[in-house]
Formats: structure tokens, C-alpha cells, sequence
């Protein structure tokens, strides 16, 4: 809502309040405002000027040389290149010294030999918004209306001086979409008093002209006012009410429509005239558009409409379509002497329908979306009828015609004085509770029995339905900044994270001193991307969005790893090689093909390590990221830091994964992740070099860490370490070689390491060699050589019968 | 004899004092007390001695014996400690060398933020909840009190998947869930980070995705000042001690009085930050708590909005295009 500050003096004394001060206090009371500006753009020292003589330039066909009066006696000559100056024309003149927009400095000067000083404006040259202004007052200079006061400043003429206040309101506020209810508001929060246009009924003046109106669609327009104005003169406005409508974002077109823009910023209540001539009969029939039945509206489209739209008609052809645009066939023109103005109530669905459908957005309709008052449906009328007579010239040539089914009634709220002083938590007195409710205009009485105030909400404030409501109005009055702040009363609470966001915590920040970064990405992907990697889930159907803004961003993800290597490719092309990230989010399942209930959600974590994951330094080795044992190398540090103890690695080959370097690691026979080097095939496809990633179910991964803890004793009695190197079949995988070892050694068995692998000609084809580090030591005495011999030979033993091991 | 033995001594003495290193001294404890060594040949002349003799040279010959080792060990520890530094003096590094490139990596800054903002009011007695991001239209809206008709329950405006099921445009469908897990008890306090979608272009200021955190306490006679402290407490703890906050009067469906929150920005002005207000009596209602006996405050805040003002992001485009050179400046958060 544009608010001019000229025009809001109108009804409401502003003295001592600045724009500024308007803005700071509506800001604090529940009133954001945007901005202020003023309209001069910088103009100074342009007057007003009369045009006495135009000559023609002796040096140039287009030239003029004009003689301009800009105050008594004072002539000007400027020389002029617009083809519409003439004699006895009032135009803005830019005099020696002026400034115009873009910083413009009128200096003397010579045109082709000729002196000029000065120059007459366009309104271009003056700034003056194009949207707002008349097509022919933006060609060539701009014309001044003859009331306009030689030697006057152009800025107050064309109330350039004005201060226009942008208010930028909450859905609840839509009595602010008026000077009025703008000047309530300023009343509350200043406590001042208004001064409101006085309106008067018109009668028809003689005989009366026919009007009837029938609401076929009652629930969608239950009040429909109108009245016939004959012998209007269709023209320009008065300089004021344009000036009044530009400052409120209006661009004047001629004066009855101007009056019943002027109007709908006055009250909020939009009237629409139309051409009496094109009404048949004078009748009005409100009803729901027929499928598919077209309208021609004022800016000369076709709209087809359906059902969910709402007509005027006038029994036969349409006029308009309600609240949102009125018709072409009866729009008023220059020819036009005779109109019917109506003024209704129209219901802010039916009106937002088609605003939507047609795409069309108006002041008017945006005050009908938001529900009109319907106490102020006849007084606008009114309003614009008296208006149209002195401005337009008109004689009234219909008495107030009203349809209307049902009746309004102020609402009556009871607020609880103790009530008001429990939710704020601040003792308010009675008193000011009751001057509050005066400046806002609401009549209120305490009921001092029940300490309760009784408040009569009139239909203006539509928000104000409830208690709380009130409460509000009270406390935003009474200023927020007034109120105390406390610590929370009551019961204590402990506060806390779930074990699970304990969980996901630890792990965002282990992964993090390994050198990982997380990232965030988006939720949102693409079917193909779904496809390309395994998810756990294969049985997900995708989850689609009915309309989504891009094929990117159209269905939910099953897996976190496409965004993963989306990710890992920006980065890449952005310069960046060594990339280790990992990301905690959301994959979205479901096995419905059209979703009944809501998919599950989960939780997953997805790794991604690719280029060197430790670079190399002048006296370090570097690690590369891009290989499998390194993210096993992660993944079992974070394991540990979890408390994961049971879980094993098996080889897989799901989607996208390398089929021969890629693992699920399983608890309890449950997949817990899958790990592996990215497939090359796919690692291509998004420029990556070789790429290990990983997901991990992070549902399980909770379920499965031990929180119990317990200490063990430190050992007594040393250890005996012994080396075990064994030749074995290619194919024999290294966890069931330590499982042999393990099984077979029993209990003095402490801990056996890895600590080489190769394979080569010396070995023999197919052949690899293992060799393991065994720690043995005896909990309750130090073992002798004979006693670890004994249980060496025995692990050497059964490799041997079990996996075909020999010992090297 | 005796006199022999004392020569010995004084020239022994200044023999070890003079030893230039380690074998050098090694060779005069050979000549000194080897087998074949000086003291040992001066000894061999004791069948000369008278019997009488014998004891007190014997006697003398072994005291000087023990002050020649005690020397020449006092001697070897002076030289091995002179050898010892002259070896650290050869150990010198630059230290000015780069390190080893070990490698740390960071949390995202939305989660930075999150986790600051959760540790503080876990610290004032909430606890983190959480609720789905495929929502229904029934908790998103309906249950927070948007009317049928509100526009952001428009297929233009969020992204819905059926007419009834959608990627929830706010977090505060939680609070009703949340209300209805506790069927009616209290002290309920809660928040709710998560994330959230609406139908809006990608550009510098606007996401389709981003994250909010959500606040709820809901008791017996909670009060708005209540409200005021615990966001101002939360402000203070985020932004500093001295930030300027403004609360104004502002409108959501679910709150009712609501009020929109700012801070003050020295080159800025005044910045939204979040909104906030007390729960709306129907929202109340629709959970299963009667409005009558129990209030309730909640709160909203814009995780990226939070983040940019703290760390001066301008586009917040860059939470999400995950740029490692980004993600790296938040390493030490």
C-alpha cells in the first residue's frame, strides 16, 4: 500500500508527524514500512511558465524560439524542439541554475546562435513515471492544465513534493488497504482525532432511470449496490486527484474512473462504472460464468472462463468479471454521458480463483481477495457519486439501488482483564487497557463485576475475532518494547538430544577431524539420478512432484550418493582436486506408486574421497583418496569412535559401484553400508578421477553401537610375538585366513595384524602371500616358548588342512 | 716404594685431566691400570717390601687406585656430554619448514549454526525433536491454522506431491506433532531444526531448499515476557552481548500475539532475524490442548538468514553449491 502523506493529512491531523516519525511507529506497533520517498526526483527550480509567442528558428526547420512568462513581467527566451509547443500553453520551465533528474544542470546557453534560457520540460525530463501518465502527456513537452499558477513551482502543481509512506502489510491487515483505515491506525498510535469525508445519499434528480440487480450466485456476491449517473462529461481529473493517484501508484485516465480509484484508496471498497448505454435495460445479473464462456475484458483479451467465475452481466451479454476486471463493451470512453456505478461485496475465494486462472492482479481485486468491508459498500458509492457531481458534472439520475441477502453485525468480544495479564506476563492497568481500546475507535466498556472488558469490533477489523486478538491490539499498543523479559517459570526441564542426534553429532564431527568436510545438498534430484547408484532400498518407487520448477529438481532421492559426485564435479571444475566430503541427509522411500501415507524417511550417510585424501608434503608421502582401503581405513575409525564392534565386509557389485572393489559390511547379517570405488563408467561421466563412496545406514548404525563400556585390566605378564607369512590360493580372502587363525589359536591368541600382502612369479600363479603379525599372551602367567610353539604349530596346522595355506 | 706410588698418582692426574676424548682416554686407562699398566708394574715390586710393609702399601695402592677410576669416570662423563651436544648442534632443523599436510575438514555452516543454537537451548531445557519433510497438507497447514483458501496452500507456491502430501514449507507442523506425542502433558519445550522447501526460484536471497529451526514450550500460564527473555537470552548468546533487538508486532496464522524479531546492524539498520509469538488458541485446540488451561510460546528462525548475518554470506546459493573453498573457511566453527 502506497500511502501519500498529502492526502492522508486529509483525514487525519499529522501535524508534528513526519513521514519518518509515521514509519518508525508503525514499524514498532505491527506496520512494517518499506520505504519512504519523495516524488521530485530531484527537480528544483523548474516554475510554472506561459507560452505568449512561438516563433521559428531561423537556423533550423525544427526549431522553435518561444517567448515564456514566468512570472509577471518576466519573459524567457527559449529555444524549444517539441512539436506540440504552442501559444497560450502552460508548461513546466526549467529556469538558469534549474536541476533536473540524473543530476541535469540547466546552464545558458545557445542553440544554433539563438540564446535559450532556459528550457520547457517533458515530463521525461521532469522524471515523472511513465506507467502513470497519460500516453499524450508523454509526447513531446508536457502540457499544464490552465489552473495551473504561472511562476509557481512545477513540483507543487504536479505535488511532486509529496511523500509517499510504503506500507508493507500482513495478510490480517487489510483494513490497511485504505486512507482511512491508514488513518486509524495513525489515530491508535498517535491518538489523534480523524477527520472523514462527510457523505450524503443522493436521490435521483427527475425520473428515474431503470436499474434492477439479481444475485444469481448469492454465497459469491451477497451485496451489490448501484446507482445511474446521466449527463456526465467525460475528461481529464483535476491536478490534485491525479497527483493524489500517481502518489498512490495509479496512473489517471480520466475522470470517472479516476473517481472510483480514488474512491476504492479512500475507503478500500473498489467501484467499478459502466458505460449505462452498453447495459441492457439497466440490468445487473450476478451469476457464475458458463464453462468455457468468453469475455472481453478492458485490455482488450479474450478471457475464457469456467465456472469457478464469477460474472456481472446484464442478463444476456457479459460486463465484466467480478472484482477482477470489467468488460470491453462497456467500458467508459470519451463518449460516454450515462454510467452505473456499482459498489458490492464479492467473496475473496471466487475472486482469488480467477485471479489465478486469467492472471490478472488489480488494486481492486487485490482488495477483494482480501475481503471488503461491508459497512463501507454504500458510502464509497455514495462517495463517488457525490464526487462524480462536482467533478464529472453529472445529475443522479437513479436512487441507491441495493441487493443484498443477509446482514452484518459488529462483533461483540469479551476480553478477560486477567486473562490479558497472564499471556503477557505484565501487570497492565485497567485504565490504559480502555484508552487503548479509544484510540484504536473500538467501543469498549469494563465490566468491573467480571473484570472483563466488552469490545464492540466493527466490521473495519475483520482480524479482530477472538480474545487473543484483542490481547494483541493491546499489547502491540501498549508497545512490545514495554514488556518484561523473564526466565522460563514452571517445571524444570533437562534438555537433550535423542541418542540418535548424539550419534549423528559424534560422527559429523569424527568424520571431521579425519579430514572430511561436510556438505548439503539438495533434497530434490532427478529420476536418471536415482537410477544410477544402488539405494538400499530397491523396491522405492520414485516420489515425484506434481509440478516441479525444473526436470533437476523433480523427484524426492533414494540415495544420497548422486548429489555426492554432483558435488565432487563442481568442485572439480572449480579447481579443486582433493576432495573428501560427506553429507548426513534424508532418502525419501515409499513402495506406493501414488502416495497414500507418507514415505519413510531415511536417515543415511554418504561418503565420497577422490585425488589425494593427505597430499603429499617436501618430506611426507601423500594418501589417495581414491582407493578402497583408505575409506575402509575412515570408516573403521569412526567405528571405533562409535563403539561399533560386530560387523563384517562382504564383496558386492550393486549400481554404480566397481563389481570387483566394492563391499556391504553386514551386522548381525543386516546391511549396514556399502562401500566401494565408484564405477568407471560412472566416474567418467562426471569427469571424476578414481572415486571411492560410501552410504551407511544411519538407522542401524545406532541401533547397532555399544554404549556400555567397560574397562579390562592392563595385562601382567608380557606378551610373545611371533610372525606368520603363508602362501595361499588367490581367491582365499583374508578374513577367512584371520578367522582360521583365530579359531585355531583359542584364547592365548591377543591380536593378529596384517602386516603384508603380494603376489608374484616367486609365489606362483594364482598364489598369494599373506603375512600376519600374532601377539600371544596368557592372562595369569608368562608363557613359555614351549607353550606358544605348541599353539603356533596348531594355527599352522589347520590353515594349512583348511584354506590349502603353505607357510613360506 | 710409597714415593713411587704417589708419583704415580700426580702424574696419572694430570694425564686424565688432559685426555682430549674418549679413546684418548680410554688408551691411559689401559697405560694407567691395564694388566701391563703402570700401577700394576709399580705392585710388582711388593715381594721387596718387609712384611711389615706390605699391608700399609698394599693399603695405599688400592686408595689410589680408586681415585685414579673416579677421575678418569668423571673425565669420561665430561667428554661424553661434550660429544653428545656437539651431535644436537649437528641435529639442527629449519623450523620455519611447512608441516606435514595433515588435512581436518569442517562441519557446514548451517549445521554450525544449528548445533549453536541447540547446545543453547538445551541449555534453557529444550529438547530436539524432529518430524518428517514429506508432510501432510493437514500438519503443515490445516493444524497450524491455515485456512483452506491461504495462498501458500497453493500448488503454486509449495511443492506438493499429492493434493494432500507435500515437502513441508515451514517446521512448524512439528509443533503439532509433537503436542499430539504428548497428548496433553506439560512442561513441553522443544525445537526442531530441519529442512524445508517452497516453490521459489534459486537466486542470491531466495533457496527452494533451506532450514529452520522451530521453538514450542507450551505450560500452565506461559507468558510472552517468557517468550522475550528466551529469545533475547538466544540473541545475545548468538550475536553478542551488546546487540540491539527489536520486537515488532507481526501476523502468522499460528501465533497470535505474533511479532517479528530484529537486530541491529550498525551499517545495515535493523535486521529480521525470526518470528515468534504465542501459540495460537486453536492451534492449542487442535493438539489436544485445552487453551483455557494451558499457553504456550513458539518461535521460528531461518538457518541460512542466521548464518549469512553472522558470517557476512551474501547468496545463499553458496550453502549449497558445497564449493570446498567455501566450506573450508568454516573449519575452525
Amino acid at each position: 500500500m502506497l500511502v501519500s502523506y498529502e492526502w492522508l493529512s486529509q483525514y487525519v491531523d499529522l501535524t508534528g508527524i513526519s513521514p519518518e516519525k509515521i514509519a518508525e511507529e508503525f514499524t514498532r506497533t505491527g506496520i512494517e514500512v518499506e520505504v519512504i520517498y519523495t516524488r521530485d526526483n530531484g527537480v528544483k527550480n523548474v516554475v510554472v511558465g506561459e507560452v505568449l509567442a512561438v516563433e521559428p528558428h531561423p537556423d533550423a526547420d525544427r526549431l522553435k524560439v518561444c517567448s515564456v512568462m514566468v512570472k509577471d513581467g518576466e519573459l524567457l527566451q527559449i529555444v524549444c524542439g517539441a512539436p506540440n509547443v504552442a501559444e497560450g500553453q502552460q508548461v513546466p520551465v526549467a529556469l538558469i541554475g534549474a536541476r533536473l533528474p540524473g543530476g541535469i544542470k540547466i546552464k545558458r546557453s545557445k542553440i544554433r546562435k539563438v540564446e535559450s534560457q532556459g528550457m520547457i520540460c517533458s515530463a521525461k525530463e521532469l522524471g515523472l513515471p511513465e506507467k502513470m501518465m497519460m500516453k499524450e502527456d508523454m509526447e513531446g513537452i508536457l502540457v499544464l492544465g490552465k489552473d495551473a499558477p504561472v511562476g509557481e513551482d512545477v513540483k507543487e502543481y504536479l505535488g511532486m513534493n509529496d511523500q509517499v509512506i510504503e506500507l508493507e502489510l500482513t495478510p490480517n491487515r487489510s483494513d490497511c488497504l485504505s486512507m482511512i483505515g491508514v488513518a486509524f491506525e495513525v489515530g491508535a498510535v498517535f491518538d489523534r482525532e480523524l477527520n472523514l469525508p462527510d457523505v450524503v445519499e443522493q436521490k435521483a434528480k427527475g425520473k428515474q432511470a431503470p436499474i434492477s440487480i439479481r444475485l444469481e450466485a448469492e454465497e459469491d456476491c451477497p451485496f451489490f449496490a448501484g446507482q445511474v449517473i446521466h449527463n456526465i462529461k467525460v475528461g481529464p481529473s483535476p491536478q490534485w486527484l491525479k497527483n493524489r493517484l500517481i502518489s498512490a501508484g495509479i496512473r489517471p485516465i480520466n475522470n470517472v474512473v479516476d473517481i472510483t480509484n480514488y474512491v476504492m484508496i479512500e475507503t478500500g471498497q473498489p467501484l467499478h462504472a459502466y458505460d449505462y448505454g452498453h447495459v441492457k435495460n439497466g440490468n445487473i445479473v450476478v451469476r457464475r460464468a458458463k464453462e468455457g464462456e468468453e469475455v472481453v475484458t478492458l485490455d482488450g483479451v479474450t478471457r475464457v472462463c469456467d465456472q469457478e467465475t464469477l460474472l456481472i452481466t446484464d442478463g444476456e451479454n457479459p460486463l465484466g468479471i467480478a472484482g477482477v476486471m470489467g468488460g470491453k463493451s462497456s467500458e467508459v470512453t470519451n463518449y460516454t454521458t450515462s454510467i452505473l456505478l456499482e459498489s458490492a461485496f464479492f467473496d475473496p475465494v471466487i475472486v482469488r480463483k480467477a485471479v489465478r486462472k486469467l492472471g490478472l492482479r488489480s488494486e481492486a481485486s487485490h482488495r477483494f481477495e482480501r475481503g471488503v468491508d461491508p459497512e463501507r459498500i454504500i458510502p464509497a458509492l455514495t462517495r463517488a457519486v457525490q464526487l462524480i457531481q462536482q467533478l464529472a458534472g453529472g445529475t443522479v439520475a437513479s436512487d441507491l439501488t441495493v441487493e443484498r441477502i443477509g446482514d452484518v453485525e459488529d462483533v461483540v468480544i469479551r476480553l478477560r482483564h486477567e486473562r490479558l495479564v497472564r499471556l503477557l506476563g505484565v501487570e497492565i492497568e485497567k485504565e490504559e487497557v480502555l484508552n487503548i481500546f479509544k484510540r484504536l475507535n473500538l467501543p469498549a466498556e469494563l465490566d468491573d463485576e467480571h473484570e472483563e472488558y466488552i469490545v464492540q469490533v466493527p466490521t473495519r477489523r475483520q482480524d479482530l475475532t477472538i480474545e487473543v486478538d484483542l490481547i494483541e491490539e493491546i499489547a502491540r499498543l501498549y508497545r512490545y518494547d514495554r514488556l518484561p523479559s523473564s526466565l522460563i517459570y514452571g517445571q524444570t526441564t533437562r534438555g537433550k538430544r535423542t541418542k540418535e542426534q548424539e550419534i549423528r553429532r559424534k560422527i559429523r564431527h569424527t568424520l571431521c577431524s579425519l579430514g572430511l568436510n561436510e556438505v548439503v545438498t539438495y533434497s530434490l534430484t532427478t529420476p536418471e539420478n536415482n537410477r544410477s547408484m544402488a539405494s538400499f532400498h530397491p523396491e522405492a518407487k520414485p516420489i515425484a512432484l506434481s509440478m516441479p520448477m525444473s526436470s533437476e529438481r523433480s523427484v524426492l532421492r533414494t540415495t544420497l550418493l548422486p548429489q555426492l559426485l554432483e558435488t565432487a564435479r563442481y568442485n572439480l571444475h572449480h579447481g579443486t582436486q582433493d576432495i573428501a566430503i560427506f553429507e548426513i541427509g534424508s532418502t525419501y522411500i515409499t513402495t506406493e506408486k501414488k502416495l497414500t501415507q507418507l514415505p519413510s524417511e531415511h536417515l543415511e550417510l554418504g561418503i565420497l574421497l577422490t585425488g589425494a585424501y593427505q597430499p603429499e608434503g617436501w618430506n611426507t608421502q601423500a594418501v589417495e583418496g581414491g582407493d578402497f582401503f583408505v575409506l575402509k581405513g575412515i570408516l573403521e575409525a569412526l567405528f571405533r569412535k562409535l563403539g561399533l564392534r560386530q560387523y563384517e565386509y562382504k564383496a558386492a557389485a550393486p549400481t554404480g559401484f566397481h563389481p570387483g572393489r566394492t563391499a556391504e559390511i553386514l551386522v548381525d547379517g543386516k546391511r549396514l553400508a556399502l562401500c566401494g570405488q565408484l564405477h568407471p563408467k560412472l566416474a567418467k561421466e562426471y569427469d571424476l578421477n578414481p572415486t571411492v563412496v560410501c552410504q551407511i545406514d544411519l538407522q542401524l548404525l545406532c541401533d547397532s553401537v555399544e554404549s556400555e563400556l567397560m574397562y579390562q585390566s592392563l595385562p601382567r605378564y608380557p606378551a610373545v610375538t611371533r610372525d606368520l607369512a603363508v602362501i595361499v590360493p588367490q581367491d582365499v580372502i583374508s578374513q577367512e585366513l584371520e578367522a582360521g587363525i583365530k579359531e585355531a589359536a583359542g584364547e592365548l591368541l591377543e591380536s593378529v595384524r596384517l602386516f603384508d600382502v603380494f603376489s608374484g612369479k616367486q609365489i606362483g600363479e594364482g598364489k598369494k602371500n599373506l603375512a600376519y603379525s600374532l601377539v600371544y599372551r596368557a592372562k595369569d602367567r608368562t608363557l613359555t616358548d614351549d607353550e606358544v610353539q605348541a599353539v603356533h604349530q596348531r594355527v599352522i596346522r589347520s590353515l594349512e588342512e583348511k584354506v590349502g595355506a603353505k607357510l613360506r | 716404594m710409597q714415593k713411587k706410588l704417589m708419583e704415580l698418582k700426580n702424574l696419572a692426574e694430570k694425564k686424565i685431566q688432559t685426555a682430549k676424548d674418549l679413546q684418548a682416554l680410554k688408551e691411559i686407562r689401559v697405560a694407567l691400570l691395564g694388566k701391563k699398566g703402570e700401577l700394576t708394574s709399580v705392585l710388582r715390586g711388593m715381594g721387596k717390601l718387609s712384611p711389615k710393609e706390605r699391608p700399609q702399601i698394599g693399603a695405599l695402592a688400592n686408595k689410589i687406585r680408586s681415585q685414579l677410576e673416579a677421575w678418569i669416570e668423571a673425565k669420561r662423563e665430561e667428554l661424553e656430554e661434550a660429544k653428545f651436544v656437539q651431535q644436537l648442534a649437528t641435529e639442527k632443523i629449519d623450523v620455519t619448514l611447512p608441516g606435514a599436510p595433515i588435512t581436518v575438514g569442517g562441519v557446514h555452516p548451517l549445521q554450525a549454526v544449528i548445533e549453536e543454537v541447540e547446545d543453547i537451548f538445551i541449555g534453557m531445557g529444550f529438547e530436539v525433536a524432529e518430524g518428517p519433510e514429506v508432510e501432510t497438507d493437514k500438519f503443515n497447514f490445516e493444524m497450524m491454522n491455515f485456512l483452506k483458501d491461504h495462498p501458500a496452500r497453493d500448488m503454486q507456491d509449495s511443492f506438493y506431491i499429492t493434493p494432500e502430501i507435500l515437502l513441508r514449507t515451514h517446521t512448524s507442523g512439528v509443533q503439532a506433532r509433537e503436542m499430539l506425542a504428548k497428548q496433553g502433558e506439560v512442561p513441553l519445550r522443544i525445537i526442531c531444526p530441519g529442512k524445508v522447501y517452497r516453490r521459489d526460484q534459486d537466486d542470491m536471497t531466495h533457496s527452494h531448499q533451506f532450514m529452520q529451526i522451530e521453538g514450542l514450550a507450551v505450560d500452565h500460564n506461559v507468558t510472552m515476557s517468557e517468550l522475550k527473555g528466551v529469545l533475547l537470552t538466544f540473541i545475545h548468546k548468538v550475536f553478542g552481548e551488546e546487540t540491539e533487538v527489536r520486537l515488532r508486532p507481526s501476523f502468522f496464522p499460528f501465533v497470535e500475539p505474533g511479532m517479528e524479531v530484529d537486530i541491529y546492524d550498525p551499517q545495515k539498520g535493523w535486521l529480521e532475524i525470526l518470528g515468534a509469538g504465542m501459540v495460537h488458541p486453536r492451534v492449542l485446540e487442535k493438539a489436544g490442548y485445552n487453551p483455557e488451561r494451558y499457553t504456550g510460546f513458539a518461535f521460528g528462525l531461518g538457518v541460512e538468514r542466521i548464518a549469512m548475518l553472522k558470517y557476512g554470506i551474501d547468496d545463499i546459493r553458496h550453502f549449497y553449491n558445497n564449493d570446498l573453498r567455501f566450506l573450508r573457511q568454516f573449519q575452525s566453527v
